[in-house]
């Protein structure tokens, strides 16, 4: 874990949850794992912040614990999990994906689930349903079937999974159930070896949504909701949670830019045959692998949407097309059942992370600098003058962006001695690029970059927090006023308690933070790319 | 070495892949470190926008507003400087709230803070008692003490009020101490006989009877 991760962990960790979380975060992120003593020695705090907060990070899974060192008879050991931390930057993408399959309710499903890190399924859908009624109209209510139909599907398809169970084996002085050494420490294992990770239990829910209402009408109804309310407390599933399943929302992300760079660079049909062929494979597909399954050109054409209107032949063209792309996003494994054919995700990643570096030296350094960089990442090793041929850039300009690149580590110079002695005259030195450890100073650049624009926007939210807070106050008044039917003259009134400058720095202020926070998102794509193609190279070494 | 009388500017290397000849200035030297805000080259490229950008943006703004009022952020308790009158009507943040979010089961037993209350109960209840017994204690030695002085002068009635006295401050002892326990050792070291003390209750019971003469 670098500096940068931490510091950004310790932002996102504020953000959401407050600076006391924040600083038992850092403090385990910094220094592995600790018991609770320890951790509340660290940091000075009072014991039952500790507590609190650890179970914050606990119930959201940024922290598990474990026996510690001193084996199963000592205290317990909490090791914070800074990948975890960081998804927290993506919650809004997770959202959005959910809201593009599912609709609305798979949208506010999944939005639940993460914000309070585990949930079960009844809660879930309850406080689902409130909200959905909330939104229509008067007289409307969502129906507690619907919500569960949408849950179901989300289970079905993966994107949620139940919590793994705590294996603890009894308590220090209560009798334990059958265990041979009590262990005091419950334990949790890997969401994915519990057998009945994807099992909808049976739960007795019915009803609908209920809307909470000012006026007195609403009160008698909600009178009359108290009793059915009660008799739907104990649903049957308790101590059954569920979780967001991280896992399967990157692969649909990793499926995605697959499929639009496929897009971008063929043509769309050619992207609906990969993204068919992602779609027959997904469940199949471990996270990491290099390659998905072999599907033959039958099953591909069974699986086509209709509306595509492709016929067979028209089909083993563009197989044909993409396995001759230089991109190499498919490949042709055997001729059984026409032709068995592989999505290359490894090498597709790789080229996504290849263009992404491309990209951000022409951004940075101009497009001859660019067409250095490339020309190292095909030609690998090259000496200076072998650089200044290959990219017919004049001598002068060529060694200048040559030394800049190196000078920002993005280039590194290799040298090939002929004499022992290493004496510069007799000496190779060659420029070379490798793609993994500068996608890795990439990766830490973006993170030092998302940690700097949440700096930036605290710093202006408190350099201008009074006007912030005033403009809060007038809106507040302004509705309670046309709440209670003011008068356009008292409106106006109130509105003009805001000058116009300030009206205009407000404008701008809100102008800035939108910016800030939409470039934060958009870093995290790039994050997401470079992290996907470190995890798939170190899979497959 | 050999070249050292002759050919005294002769390098070991090619001058030329230096970028500069021989006769020419060398670069300028850094007298500096890189300025923190270095100027940008190029002007970056323009955020993306449409509808997915801008649904997304409001999605992370509404969450982070609605994640400040989850039971999750845990604020730091303020230190009080003055004790005001309002703090014994606002309980501040519940402490049962945690327990509602998360199922004790899987977090491991030392983290449960619901266990604390009975035992904060049983504490508090404690040291009255611990209190309430020293108080008790002391309290009865004074009195006898008290006692002892003035044997001779007081009479059963007085003995049965500083009874009466001893009880009520036992029962007083149990909420406070110090003030009160003053008060009653004033009431007790006075010289005066308690008889001698006409409180007054007499008064304007006896002339009842005769309300012709007028009473001065």
């Amino acid at each position: 874990m670098t500096a940068q991760e931490v510091r950004l962990c310790g932002l996102l960790l504020q953000e959401h949850f407050g600076e006391v979380v924040e600083k038992m975060g850092t403090e385990l992120l910094r220094s592995g794992a600790l018991n609770l003593r320890a951790l509340a020695h660290q940091t000075s705090t009072p014991l039952d912040l500790v507590k609190k907060s650890l179970c914050v990070l606990v119930q959201h899974g940024m922290c598990v614990f474990g026996p510690g060192r001193r084996g199963p008879g000592g205290p317990v050991e909490y090791t914070a999990n800074c990948e975890r931390i960081l998804y927290m930057l993506r919650y809004p993408r997770y959202i959005y994906t959910a809201k593009s399959l599912y609709g609305d309710t798979g949208e506010l499903v999944i939005e639940e689930i993460l914000q309070r890190g585990q949930m079960t399924m009844s809660c879930t859908v309850r406080t689902v349903a409130d909200r959905l009624t909330h939104s229509m109209e008067d007289g409307q209510s969502m129906e507690y079937s619907e919500v569960i139909t949408a849950f179901t599907r989300l289970v079905e398809t993966h994107f949620l999974q139940r919590c793994p169970p705590v294996d603890s084996m009894g308590t220090a002085g209560k009798a334990s159930s059958g265990s041979s050494d009590a262990s005091a420490v419950p334990q949790p294992a890997r969401p994915e070896t519990h057998p009945d990770c994807y099992l909808i239990p049976q739960v007795h829910l019915t009803g609908r949504g209920k809307r909470r209402r000012s006026n007195e009408d609403g009160e008698a109804e909600e009178i009359n909701a108290k009793k059915p309310r009660l008799e739907n407390e104990v649903c049957g599933d308790e101590g059954i949670f569920w979780q967001v399943n991280f896992e399967r929302f990157h692969l649909h992300f990793r499926h995605q830019s697959i499929i639009s760079a496929v897009a971008s660079k063929l043509d769309p049909t050619s992207s609906e045959i990969v993204r068919t062929m992602l779609r027959l494979s997904e469940v199949t597909t471990p996270a990491n692998t290099a390659h998905t399954q072999a599907l033959s050109a039958n099953e591909i054409f069974r699986a086509l949407p209709v509306s595509y209107n492709i016929s067979r032949p028209i089909l083993d063209q563009y197989l044909t097309l993409l396995v001759d792309d230089p991109m190499e996003f498919v490949s042709k494994t055997g001729d059984s059942g026409g032709g068995m054919y592989v999505v290359n995700l490894h090498r597709a990643l790789a080229n996504l992370a290849r263009v992404t570096l491309e990209s951000v030296v022409q951004e940075r350094f101009g497009s001859r600098s660019a067409r250095i960089f490339r020309l190292l990442l095909r030609k690998r090793h090259l000496e200076q003058k072998q650089v200044e041929d290959f990219a017919m850039i004049p001598a002068k300009e060529a060694k200048d962006m040559l030394y800049t690149l190196l000078s920002q580590n993005l280039v590194q110079l290799q040298e090939i001695p002929k004499t022992p002695d290493f004496a510069p005259s007799r000496t190779f030195y060659l420029y070379t690029v490798n793609q993994l450890p500068t996608a890795r100073l990439l990766l830490h650049n973006c993170y030092k970059a998302v940690g700097n624009l949440i700096e930036r926007r605290l710093f202006e939210t408190k350099e201008n927090r009074r006007l912030l807070e005033k403009s809060q106050r007038i809106e507040a008044i302004l509705a309670s006023l046309q709440g209670g039917g003011a008068d356009a003259a008292q409106l106006s009134d109130v509105e003009e308690m805001i000058t116009a400058p300030e009206r205009q720095q407000l404008e701008a202020l809100r102008h800035h933070i939108n910016k800030l926070d939409s470039s934060e998102n958009q870093v995290d794509e790039t994050i997401f790319l470079l992290e996907s193609y470190i995890n798939s190279t170190q899979s497959s070494h | 070495m050999a070249g050292r009388g002759r050919g005294r500017s002769l390098f070991t290397f090619n001058v030329d892949s230096l970028g500069f000849g021989r006769g020419e200035a060398l670069p300028t030297s850094a007298h500096a470190p890189s300025p923190l805000y270095p100027p940008m080259q190029f002007r970056p490229v323009p955020l993306h926008t449409g509808e997915e950008v801008d649904y997304m943006l409001a999605l992370k703004q509404e969450l982070k507003a609605s994640s400040k009022n989850l039971p999750f952020h845990i604020r730091p308790a303020r230190a009080k400087r003055v004790d005001r009158y309002s703090d014994k009507y606002q309980t501040g943040e519940p402490k049962n709230n945690s327990i509602e979010w998360s199922p004790w089961s899987r977090l491991p037993k030392e983290l449960c803070i619901k266990e604390q209350k009975p035992r904060k109960a049983a504490r508090s209840q404690v040291k009255p008692k611990i209190k309430h017994a020293t108080g008790k204690a002391e309290l009865i030695q004074k009195l006898e003490t008290l006692e002892k002085k003035e044997e001779e002068n007081h009479s059963e009635e007085e003995q049965d009020e500083e009874k009466k006295k001893k009880k009520a401050a036992e029962e007083e002892a149990e909420s406070e101490e110090g003030e009160q326990y003053d008060e009653e050792e004033f009431e007790e070291e006075t010289d005066y006989i308690m008889s001698y003390f006409d409180n007054g209750e007499d008064f304007g019971g006896d002339s009842d009877d005769n309300m012709d003469e007028a009473t001065y």
